[in-house]
């Protein structure tokens, strides 16, 4: 076991989400683009994940018993760089070369580029299927690490998630499981107007998969999620959490224009004075 | 040059072969593994074998993360399908990341024959070129493809292979020894050269036998590798000759004749005719007559050497 700083303690947890809110926003200040409101509704999530959940090695990202985490929803780089400059994979400073030139923080993950990023993502609707490929290698080669796949409500509408499904229950792929980020909104405005998704768990259910329909933001429940995926064998379990796009600042919550917005100097001020 | 061997069959044995020898090989199909010969490998290796179904943008995001925990996919269905419904994927993932996945699609070009034009892959070469870290081969022969097969194995890297459905003729020697990014020079000519790829070589060497007839000494170069292609060889055959003719069944833009053209144009311009399919989609029909109709065959080599030569 090479965890970082395993914690089943809520106060730390809900205190360690609340520090990976602030770099987000301090990150995204500086870069002066980016991607505000689905890193915020995905934040707690990825940090019960990366400091609690997850058997993983800073030291030694390419640890072959490690968990595996692949951010489906490329666009939430911010949140992924966070958690993986607060676990140790590199240099907290770094989080201030978001989105510049020659700086390994692109725009969207680039995994050959920095440690801890499994595979390169962006493009809405491929993690899952990516996911499943590590799956079934790790199940071949007798590992009983899990993967765990982060994808954002609106990517399911691209019909490889669809796909990727059906391979998942096919193959009985019980090392999967993912995280939809149900914060309701994509670019163009709320899910429901743009293309519905609902009834999400029963759509996923019927692929034959565990569903778990969660609050997001609830850190108990979510290691309670992840507790409960882990004992269930013989099919791959989706964990429905629902969230608030821009969660934690009062005017980024629930607001659709910052799905691709950072903060102004002048917003970043006033959502940090209301964090700390 | 009597034998024919179709190179999805070369390839279905080669990869049972491979299996046999790396238990690191896994292989993944898109509901053709019939017609693309992975079959063999799955009858023998079923826990090593995963039918994805029909879903090619699927097949490429598993091959992927079967990559990443160290095995050596090889992702296989027709051409058309493989680099076009799943271009992105391909990019985005394979390329971007530079995967070690093996994409080797079958029934490309217009030898698919009676399907028609949905199922002829006319453009995947200009699809996986334009990719970087992207290997590109399309091997001649049976033989060739047996070669290439194990050498794409030992390489570490991103490859697409096009391969067909018809029967070919093996024209490669028994001793040949394939090498990713090198030509095989069967004759450098002194009147003209012709660079060929896949089942064009054989009829480029018709054509080669029929001009000789006529005193016209034109050579054969098959070029396996059109991406990195053998610069060294492309030059070779331009100075020897002063006139290029490219030999592929693909479209004339971006394939073969683009790669050669875009090298030449920069670094010894000569004149250059392209053969190939004009811009054009496919049709239906048995594949000897496409190949007539498409102007494809020895004649049409034949007769666009001359023009070349303005004889």
């Amino acid at each position: 076991m090479s965890q970082v700083s395993a914690s089943n303690d809520i106060a730390f947890l809900r205190e360690q989400a609340k520090t990976v809110r602030i770099e987000i926003l301090k990150m995204l200040a500086e870069a002066g683009s980016g991607h505000t409101g689905g890193s915020l509704s995905a934040a707690d999530v990825a940090t019960v994940l990366y400091f609690s959940k997850m058997r993983h090695n800073p030291k030694d990202p390419a640890w072959k018993e490690r968990d595996r985490f692949i951010l489906s929803k490329g666009h939430a780089a911010p949140l992924l760089y966070t958690v993986l400059a607060l676990s140790g994979y590199f240099d907290r400073s770094l989080l201030n070369t978001l989105r510049k030139i020659g700086s390994p923080l692109q725009g969207h993950p680039c995994s050959k580029l920095l440690p801890g990023v499994e595979i390169s993502t962006g493009s809405l609707g491929q993690g899952l299927s990516i996911a499943n490929g590590i799956a079934m290698g790790l199940k071949m080669d007798g590992i009983n690490s899990r993967v765990y796949c982060i994808l954002g409500d609106g990517e399911t509408q691209e019909g490889q998630v669809w796909e990727a499904a059906m391979t998942a229950a096919h193959y009985r792929l019980d090392n999967v499981c993912a995280i939809i980020d149900n914060n309701g909104l994509q670019i163009d405005g709320h899910c429901c107007d743009v293309m519905a998704l609902e009834p999400i768990a029963e759509k996923w259910d019927a692929f034959g998969w565990h569903v778990i329909d969660i609050d997001g933001h609830d850190i108990k429940a979510i290691l309670g999620a992840f507790d409960e995926a882990e004992g269930i064998k013989g099919k791959p379990t989706m964990i429905v959490a629902r969230t608030v796009k821009g969660k934690g600042v009062s005017f980024f919550e629930g607001k659709v224009q910052y799905h691709g917005m950072a903060p102004t100097s002048e917003e970043l001020e006033r959502a940090l004075k209301e964090l700390e | 040059m009597g034998e024919r061997i179709a190179t999805r069959d070369a390839y279905g044995d080669a990869l049972l072969e491979l299996g046999k020898k790396r238990k690191e090989v896994v292989v993944l199909d898109a509901d053709l593994s019939g017609s693309t010969k992975t079959a063999k490998f799955a009858k023998v290796f079923p826990e090593r074998f995963y039918n994805i179904g029909i879903s090619e943008q699927d097949l490429i995001g598993t091959a992927s993360g079967l990559s990443l925990t160290g095995k050596l996919p090889f992702a296989s269905t027709f051409a058309v399908f493989e680099t076009g419904r799943a271009w992105e994927q391909i990019r985005q993932t394979i390329s971007y990341s530079s995967l070690n996945v093996k994409l080797v699609a079958t029934h490309s070009g217009i030898t698919v024959a009676e399907d028609g034009a949905s199922h002829q892959a006319i453009e995947d070469i200009a699809l996986m070129r334009v990719l970087p870290n992207m290997t590109v081969i399309v091997p001649a022969d049976g033989i060739e493809t047996k070669q290439v097969i194990e050498a794409i194995a030992d390489f570490y890297g991103p490859v697409y292979v096009r391969l067909g459905r018809s029967k070919v003729p093996v024209v490669m020697p028994d001793d040949y020894k394939f090498t990713i990014g090198k030509a095989y020079k069967f004759h450098i000519g002194k009147d003209a050269n012709i660079i060929a790829a896949g089942i064009m070589v054989s009829v480029s060497l018709d054509a080669m036998e029929m001009l000789k007839k006529e005193g016209i000494d034109a050579g054969v170069i098959n070029m396996p590798t059109v991406k990195p292609l053998d610069n060294d060889a492309v030059v070779e055959a331009a100075k020897a000759s002063g006139l290029i003719v490219t030999a592929e069944e693909h479209s004339v833009i971006g394939g073969l004749g683009g790669a050669v053209c875009e090298f030449l144009a920069e670094n010894y311009p000569v004149p250059i005719k392209r053969i190939g399919i004009k811009d054009t989609f496919g049709c239906s029909g048995p594949s000897d007559e496409l190949m007539k109709l498409y102007e494809l065959t020895a004649d049409d080599i034949v007769r666009t050497v001359k023009q070349g030569l303005k004889r």
